[in-house]
């Protein structure tokens, strides 16, 4: 007879060692999305980036909409999870691990995006502050050496945060495996034996980075979106395009991991861990946030309206009522219209309604980026100098390809780490006298006898 | 005294006659963008012409707009550049450093007037085009941006010639490849600290005004014009 506590380690390690066929057909599939997005890249290398659609004056397009969209989805993770940790909600333990791994991909992406979207990508280590026989630093008042830091602290910080609580779950791993394998997680998990001081030790570094990594996910987007507002572009100079932007991260963000968790809750046949009731908690985030998204697109377009500036007024009417029209309100539609009423109404607010809400949400948000950069450039104050633009399959590719790359990175995660964690899930076991713990929507913990 | 280089560009005068642009592009090695990169809008020049027409059918007017880099004292082109490439020189420039630009089009986004293009391709002439390129002047490669210079390196070689010579510089001594070219003498080029100078005197008269200049962004190219049209007729 297993006890329940053999029942989780079993469930959860199962992917780790058993793999069905459909997951070698989605890597390859993943794959192969990566490979043709390296191939674009390479293309691009050879003849120049002009073989992208951006042009004078739309010098940023579908980059920095994919650089935004990813940064914003990788607030999936780290936020809710230190938040919801740092508030001890019970429902947390299945899907902490899950939603930092969406943070450590996307923000690895988003780094990686402008690497490939600068005219010289060979000489990008000129962002780092080093010491050369150039004898210059970067530039600190450009939003850009911001960016860097920010980005490269966020993506430090949260492959730390992701790591720390994976250490015991390496060791399960490393006392489960042989071979070679075993080696392996014998170095990952560092010596993990527990005894009750390395326990200690792992909860209180858990807790700093937890209080640390928040300011470090509001700050992150908040300097992304600055690298817009710090221009006097029209539609772009605006105050609030900081508490905007993270607003929409973390919108994005939820959106990501609910899908997240429908696609790994089928593919990995975590039915048990991931239940109902995460969604519905999930569910509820994700409204307020949609809510929340829907207060600043109307507050910044409305002040706006009112200012009537003629210059934010010929962006304005761009976006709303002339070329970007259709763009703009399927984003309304998928970010409010749709989402509101499923996730309001508790019936609809099931595991197949999150996911398709979280699902036009996730388009929303990519046509809401996309709506930010592009619009404000086609039409700066002087009309003589207006442009279009229309992207180039070099550019349809790429953002592919960054779609390939976020689940090849996935699913060999899912491949190599438990998804969910497993020491997490005993302590939620122990804690109730070794029956399953879910949580009551109210948040307080609940015992369901098997 | 230190130089403040500086321009003024007289509406009344310009006939749009594009000599500038072309000086500029022989001057400057900048190379044609070609019919198909024009239509996707990478035309490129370092001064451009804008057209804009006034008044309907059966009397339109079309005024004459040079727009080229306007050489901001608060150019916002400049802090945004990761890479200090966009650089403030102690005579007032906007200087483009070509070496030092990784290609992020920061700066050309954060520009008000659109004059800064970048490099999509390799630049290429036609035969016998690159025979005629300016050897005091570098070529731009793919990746990275360019801009209107003022003609630094006519502004360089005025400098050290009257240092040489051990003299100060004098008003029209030399000018830039715009204003050389422009037959109705709209485009004055030279120093605004000499308030002697043609160009000062413009610059300072009751006809002159920045363009965008609500954008605090300090131009030190000065437009001039009477008024509108409308207005002028009247009178």
């Amino acid at each position: 007879m297993q006890t329940k506590a053999e029942q989780i380690e079993q469930d959860l390690l199962r992917p780790l060692f058993h793999s069905s066929g459909k997951y070698w057909i989605a890597v390859a599939l993943a794959t192969s999305l990566l490979l043709a997005g390296v191939a674009a890249f390479c293309y691009q290398l050879y003849n120049g980036i002009g073989v992208w659609g951006i042009n004078s004056p739309v010098f940023w397009a579908f980059d920095i909409t994919n650089f935004v969209f990813w940064i914003g989805i990788s607030h999936a993770g780290t936020l809710i999870s230190a938040i919801l940790r740092l508030t001890n909600a019970t429902w947390r333990r299945p899907i902490t691990r899950c939603a930092e791994a969406i943070t450590v991909f996307s923000v690895l992406i988003g780094a990686i995006i402008p690497l490939c979207h600068i005219g010289r990508p060979w000489l990008a280590f000129w962002m780092i502050p080093y010491p050369n026989q150039r004898h210059i630093w970067p530039n600190f008042r450009s939003p850009l050496a911001w960016d860097f830091f920010a980005i490269s602290t966020y993506l430090t910080g949260s492959t730390t945060f992701l790591y720390l609580p994976t250490i015991p779950d390496f060791a399960a791993v490393r006392d489960a495996a042989t071979g070679f394998r075993k080696k392996i997680y014998g170095v990952l998990s560092l010596g993990w034996q527990g005894t009750p001081r390395q326990w200690q030790r792992l909860e209180t570094a858990m807790h700093i980075m937890a209080v640390v990594i928040v300011p470090v996910a509001v700050s992150v987007h908040t300097i992304v979106s600055w690298d817009f507002a710090m221009t006097p572009v029209p539609m772009w100079h605006s105050s609030i395009f900081g508490p905007y932007f993270v607003a929409g991260a973390i919108f994005s963000g939820i959106a990501a991991l609910i899908l997240a968790m429908a696609l790994l809750r089928k593919l990995l046949h975590l039915e048990e861990y991931l239940r109902p009731i995460h969604f519905e908690n999930l569910g509820k985030l994700l409204l307020t946030m949609s809510l929340l998204w829907f207060y600043f697109t109307f507050a910044e377009r409305l002040t706006t309206w009112y200012g009537n500036s003629p210059p934010e007024m010929a962006v304005f009417w761009e976006s709303i009522r002339k070329q970007f029209a259709p763009l703009f309100w399927t984003m309304v539609v998928c970010n409010f219209i749709i989402p509101v009423p499923i996730l309001a109404i508790k019936r609809l607010r099931t595991i197949t309604g999150t996911a398709i809400a979280s699902a036009t949400v996730v388009v929303g948000m990519w046509l809401e980026r996309f709506l930010i950069v592009v619009p404000a450039l086609e039409r700066k104050f002087l009309s003589y100098s207006w442009g279009t633009y229309r992207p180039t399959w070099v550019e349809d590719v790429l953002m592919a390809s960054s779609f390939g790359m976020m689940a090849l990175l996935y699913l060999l995660f899912s491949k190599f780490v438990p998804m969910i964690s497993i020491w997490e899930m005993k302590v939620g076991l122990h804690a109730h006298g070794g029956v399953p713990v879910v949580a009551a929507p109210d948040g307080a913990v609940l015992d369901v006898a098997e | 005294m230190a130089h403040k280089w500086g321009l003024a560009v007289d509406l009344d005068r310009c006939t749009g006659c594009e000599a500038c642009v072309v000086a500029c592009h022989a001057e400057n090695n900048i190379p044609t963008a070609g019919e198909d990169q024009a239509a996707r809008g990478r035309a490129k020049h370092w001064i451009r012409v804008e057209r804009y027409w006034e008044g309907d059918f059966p009397n339109p007017r079309v005024r004459f707009q040079p727009v080229l880099c306007q050489q901001c004292d608060e150019a916002p082109c400049e802090p945004v550049c990761p890479t200090y490439a966009s650089y403030h020189t102690p005579e007032g420039l906007n200087a483009q450093i070509y070496n030092r630009c990784i290609g992020t089009r920061f700066c050309a986004n954060a520009c008000p007037y659109n004059v800064r293009f970048f490099n999509f391709y390799n630049p290429q002439w036609e035969t016998p085009l690159q025979l005629q390129l300016n050897p005091d002047v570098s070529v731009r490669s793919v990746g990275i941006m360019e801009k209107c210079t003022f003609c630094v390196q006519r502004i360089k070689s005025a400098e050290i010639q009257a240092e040489a010579e051990k003299r100060e510089l004098k008003d029209g001594e030399f000018t830039t490849a715009c204003a050389q070219s422009c037959a109705s003498k709209a485009l004055v080029f030279g120093d605004l600290n000499d308030a002697t100078s043609e160009v000062a005197q413009l610059a300072n008269g009751n006809r002159g005004s920045k363009l965008l200049g609500e954008l605090g962004t300090k131009p030190n190219v000065t437009y001039l014009e009477r008024g509108s049209w409308q207005d002028a007729n009247k009178g």
